[in-house]
């Protein structure tokens, strides 16, 4: 068993530390030109989409190999989930939603391999993803309906006295959506990550009882990698639910 | 351990805004199970639902986003 002075030494490793942001080049204070890890990683991530897509349908065959037979895939299941949640009107968007896919997804997944960073587990990153489809939604709603849009916010199907109540939840609900869109992937990124630092500090102490961490580390990583690709999709499909309220706004 | 009582009452509190969690656990687990209570019983409409149940996933987890961001709040912005 591990004494206190020897738990006290291994916990010095911080399980929040992995979410430092600092420049990557020289060790200066973070001023907003700095080139940071967190910029460093979202220009890999995009590097990695670009490779990924443009190898994959490199050659246009007919008879996909597998590599193409992974992008197509990845194409198809997002057009038809934007097909289906959002309706066939909702299609002249779908390359921003499997940009935004592309986005998550791989930078979940990239995050995953050991000593690298997770863009996604930063509020700020993950805000700036839902506050873009926050505001250009309410822009679609407004600029294809007009007023008709706040009739997202009163609903007719509902008795009469009821519909002031109603609207109010609505109008509540509709301005919390970016809040909980960004936050729940940020805080599932970021939980799994210090739950896997915990879990390796356990390790550091325990000597050679130090595979029971081991195992659970393992099992843990296959979770998170569960929940990268769940969240990834949770994500896109959210944004296919809002557009579908700004295109449909009628209940 | 040094450290005032308004750090102190800001971090039990923290603490406690993690039960909140488990609302949000009842509340996925709900929906996962009546997923399955309702595909197993016609498993030929289970798989035109599946959006469904991670819509519905997603909200119910959004409430114990909230409970998660008022600790965040406590710990940080405090």
């Amino acid at each position: 068993m591990a004494t206190d002075t020897e738990a006290e030494k291994s916990l010095e490793i911080h399980p929040m530390d992995q979410f430092l942001i600092k420049p990557v080049l020289g060790d200066g204070p973070l001023m907003w030109y700095s080139f940071s890890n967190t910029a460093m990683w979202m220009g890999i991530t995009l590097l990695g989409i670009i490779i990924f897509l443009i190898v994959g349908t490199r050659n246009r065959a007919y008879v996909p190999d597998r590599f193409q037979m992974v992008v197509e895939l990845i194409y198809g299941f997002v057009r038809n989930m934007v097909q289906d949640v959002a309706g066939r009107d909702a299609l002249p968007y779908f390359p921003y939603i499997m940009t935004a896919f592309m986005f998550v997804i791989f930078s979940n997944v990239l995050g995953l391999i050991p000593m690298s960073f997770t863009p996604t587990s930063h509020i700020a990153v993950t805000a700036t993803l839902a506050l873009v489809v926050f505001i250009s939604v309410t822009v679609i709603g407004f600029v294809k309906h007009g007023l008709g849009f706040l009739g997202l916010f009163w609903i007719s199907s509902a008795p009469l006295p009821l519909r002031p109540v109603l609207a109010v939840i609505e109008i509540m609900s509709y301005f919390v959506r970016p809040i909980s869109h960004s936050i729940r992937l940020a805080g599932n990124m970021m939980a799994g990550h210090a739950m896997i630092k915990v879990f390796a500090a356990f390790a550091g102490v325990m000597g050679i009882g130090s595979f029971v961490p081991i195992i659970a580390i393992s099992a843990v990583y296959g979770l998170e990698l569960l929940v990268a690709f769940i969240q990834a999709y949770v994500f896109t499909i959210l944004t296919c639910v809002y557009l579908k309220d700004a295109l449909h706004p009628q209940h | 351990m040094e450290g005032d009582l308004n750090t102190m009452g800001a971090l039990i509190g923290a603490g406690l805004a993690c039960t909140g969690m488990g609302g949000a656990a009842i509340g996925v687990g709900h929906v996962a199970g009546n997923y399955l209570a309702g595909a197993l019983r016609n498993p030929s409409a289970a798989q035109s639902q599946t959006a469904m149940l991670f819509i519905g996933i997603a909200f119910a987890e959004a409430f114990g986003i909230f409970s998660f961001l008022v600790a965040l709040l406590l710990m940080f912005a405090l």
